[in-house]
């Protein structure tokens, strides 16, 4: 195939990878809403997945399928351009789309997650459709400025970690609905599934702690880069601001768990506010930033 | 003795973990107003404009330093405080991590049964600790052994690992602060075809840290032997930059031809020179009435846009009255009902220089600093208006303007920074130990032999896995 017909290809995957990922959406929210079922003669309700249970496997089975068809859709969009697919919004929320995917598909060969599902394949759907609508560029070469090894280095590293920041982000904010709701009273038959709050206190604090190096290299790649692209390898850019500040919070989250003790509600808070900065960065100062990591269009 | 108390108290509040804290967190959000507000250092355009549209709000701004925020001096008040306050905090716990390096772990606790993971095992009796023994050498404890009972502990690398990485830092903020102590920063326009010499006197801009000398430039020649810019024909963007250059080091030696490219600069040493920015210089004849040559040669022209229409000022001083141009050049010209003429594309396929000529008094003896680029016309009365073609001439009143041909202009950034390998030792250590001590398992366990043999343990900072590690080390002291 030639570079315009593995764009175009690239293209159709993620129309095809939208599809599946509303099909993956729609199971898991199948799962949730029809395992509850009431008790004959009274008012109570119980969990029954005799029903379900091959819903969620027809949930986890198209997030398997969205997932090796975005990688698809990422591997021919590079293809096309002979280079890395980072070189704009569209190709870092496609990727990102990726990484989440990825991240969570990992994280339940692992652990019970399969609640996680409906929350992940929701965001999926929101980025990949938010890139083909709104960031579409056309695949093209890279600015000079683009064009060094580092690219391949600092984004991948950025993008992996700041998928895995959103799974913590989406993990802590369970953990504060969880314990809204067991605040009432016991939890509803619904949320039975979703593990326990210290679980998921655990899970949070895990993700970040694995993934907090990486961002420290993914910043530190990066100055390497600008050293060797702009001249200084600090210059307070607005999105190397932004990119300290999300440093900044979550090693203020390390040190508050590590050291200070803070678990629970607290500690899910300043993970949410710290992948809020990192979500802050990626959607300002792309879109309405100025500086020296805008590039053409987005 | 007041004074002194009082001196220690503040010391100890400075270098205590809490006010670390705080101090990093206040440092991130000091950076915020940076990445708001537009910065001197990174867009004086922009820094302009808000003092044309709001002259108060800018000036107030400008007080608080807004405009210069990673320059100011609260911002420099917070990290100065935080690498004291780092320092403070870690320098004794190295000393202290240090002395432990021979130590044995701390006495096993009277009561074990309010540990984590306490159990009872029934079989084992007098040979359980002999038995445990062998499991904590396996499992690389460290241990005390005393008459009854086992204290064993494993993870020291995590403390390590931990001031490894905040010793690092120290080191980033040291490299940080020598670049920008003893390093300088420079530009320079040069067109095709000319010599560079690195002497502060060929800069445009040049910048020295505060302990640096004006004779610390590393001695070179170099000549801009050729410029090449590739552009996508669909979409105008650029695709590459070539300049290639010859370059004697030092001035005078033999020189040898090298490439810089954007994303590769050439590097001396600690001095490395980039290619920052390109543009067009038209080159432009300009004769008086008698057909004398008042004026000759390329003349450096600002790009506006991503095709790069440029503008720029050509002055003639030589010429009685002064003539002065303001002049627009359009490497691809274009014209349209709407917009007028525009340049369409970045590469010079239909040059076209846009002219309005004024005479009168340049103000360059006024003793103000003028912009090479700029036409400063309060005392001078335009006579004339014309589009060049390559080639054209146009005769005005006093003289003549041919629009001869043009040139590639280069901006070289030129950037001496001493302290820039600490930096990345640093960052490089930092991984490091951030690494070491957050994948490393902290672990205490303990075995007391009474009337009956006890096991408990403590997993600090709450890695899990320790009752899976406590059942191994049960299975042993039972089997055997």
């Amino acid at each position: 195939m030639n570079s315009i017909q593995l764009a175009t290809f690239s293209n159709h995957a993620i129309y095809a990878a939208l599809f599946v990922f509303t099909i993956a959406f729609f199971a898991h929210a199948f799962e949730v809403a029809w395992s509850v079922k009431n008790v004959e003669g009274s008012d109570s309700t119980v969990l029954d997945f005799s029903k379900t249970e091959r819903a969620g496997r027809i949930g986890t089975a198209m997030m398997i399928l969205g997932f090796f068809i975005v990688t698809i859709a990422v591997a021919t969009r590079g293809l096309s351009a002979h280079r890395v697919p980072w070189g704009n919004m569209y190709e870092f929320s496609i990727t990102g789309a990726f990484t989440l995917c990825a991240a969570y598909l990992f994280s339940l060969s692992k652990w019970k997650l399969r609640w996680l599902g409906l929350p992940v394949s929701f965001f999926t759907l929101l980025t990949l459709g938010t890139a083909i609508t709104v960031l579409y560029r056309p695949s093209e070469q890279l600015v000079p400025a683009l064009k060094s090894p580092w690219l391949a280095v600092h984004v991948s590293a950025a993008i992996i970690s700041g998928g895995v920041f959103l799974v913590a982000n989406l993990v802590a904010a369970t953990y504060l609905w969880m314990e809204v709701i067991e605040k009432k009273g016991e939890r509803p038959v619904w949320a039975k599934k979703i593990p326990s709050l210290e679980s998921l206190d655990q899970l949070s604090y895990r993700l970040i702690a694995f993934v907090f190096p990486l961002w420290t290299f993914a910043v530190i790649a990066g100055a390497i880069w600008a050293e060797s692209a702009w001249g200084k390898y600090w210059s307070w850019d607005p999105k190397e601001t932004w990119a300290f500040i999300t440093w900044v919070a979550y090693a203020a989250y390390l040190h508050a768990r590590v050291t200070v003790g803070w678990r629970g509600r607290r500690a899910a808070w300043l993970c949410i506010f710290a992948g809020s900065t990192f979500l802050f960065n990626y959607i300002y100062v792309n879109i309405w930033g100025t500086g020296l990591h805008t590039y053409s269009g987005l | 003795m007041d004074f002194i108390a009082t001196m220690r108290w503040g010391w100890r509040q400075l270098t205590s973990m809490r006010t670390a804290l705080i101090l990093l967190i206040l440092l991130g959000v000091a950076a915020i107003p940076g990445s708001l507000f537009p910065q001197r250092s990174q867009n004086p355009q922009k820094v302009d404009q808000y003092f044309v549209s709001d002259p108060t709000l800018a000036h107030w701004m400008d007080r608080f330093k807004l405009f210069n925020v990673y320059a100011s001096p609260w911002f420099s008040a917070i990290y100065l405080l935080l690498f004291i306050s780092l320092i403070g905090c870690v320098l004794p716990r190295t000393i202290e991590h240090l002395k432990a390096i021979g130590k044995k772990p701390p006495l096993t606790p009277k009561n074990l049964d309010r540990m984590e993971g306490f159990r009872v095992v029934e079989q084992g009796g007098d040979v359980a600790l002999l038995h445990a023994k062998i499991w904590f050498k396996k499992n690389h404890f460290r241990i005390r052994v005393d008459e009854n009972s086992i204290s064993a502990e494993k993870g020291y690398g995590r403390e390590t690992g931990n001031l490894l990485f905040h010793l690092s830092l120290v080191l980033i903020l040291v490299g940080v602060a020598l670049g920008s102590l003893f390093g300088s920063k420079g530009e320079a326009i040069v067109n095709v075809g000319e010599r560079f010499v690195n002497t502060p006197t060929s800069y445009d801009t040049l910048s020295f840290g505060k302990f640096q000398g004006q004779g610390s430039l590393v001695p070179f020649e170099l000549k801009v032997t050729n410029f090449v810019a590739k552009y996508n024909a669909a979409t105008s963007m650029p695709e590459d930059y070539t300049l290639t250059a010859s370059v004697s080091k030092p001035i005078g030696s033999i020189s040898k031809s090298a490439i810089i490219k954007v994303n590769k600069p050439l590097t001396y040493g600690n001095t490395k020179i980039y290619l920052q920015a390109n543009g067009y210089s038209p080159v432009v004849s300009i004769r008086d009435k008698s057909g004398a040559v008042t004026f000759h040669g390329p003349v450096i022209f600002l790009p506006q846009d991503a095709n790069l229409s440029s503008i720029g000022a050509i002055k003639v001083p030589d010429m009685n009255p002064q003539i002065g141009f303001i002049a627009s050049f359009l490497p691809t010209a274009k014209s349209s009902k709407t917009r007028g003429v525009f340049s369409s594309y970045p590469e010079v396929l239909n040059p076209e220089l846009v002219i309005s000529v004024w005479q009168g008094n340049l103000g360059l003896d006024s003793g103000n600093p003028q912009s090479v680029y700029e036409l400063n016309t309060s005392h001078m009365k335009k006579i004339g208006l014309h589009a060049l073609n390559l080639g054209d001439t146009y005769n005005f009143a006093v003289g003549s303007i041919t629009f001869e041909g043009w040139k590639s202009w280069v901006n070289l950034q030129i950037v001496d920074d001493p302290g820039k390998m600490y930096a990345l030792f640093g960052a490089i250590f930092a991984i490091l130990g951030l690494l070491i001590s957050l994948f490393t398992r902290q672990r205490r366990i303990w075995v007391k032999v009474g009337s009956r043999v006890e096991i408990a343990g403590l997993a600090k900072n709450g890695i899990p896995g320790l009752s899976e590690e406590l059942d191994d080390l049960q299975r042993k002291v039972e089997q055997g």
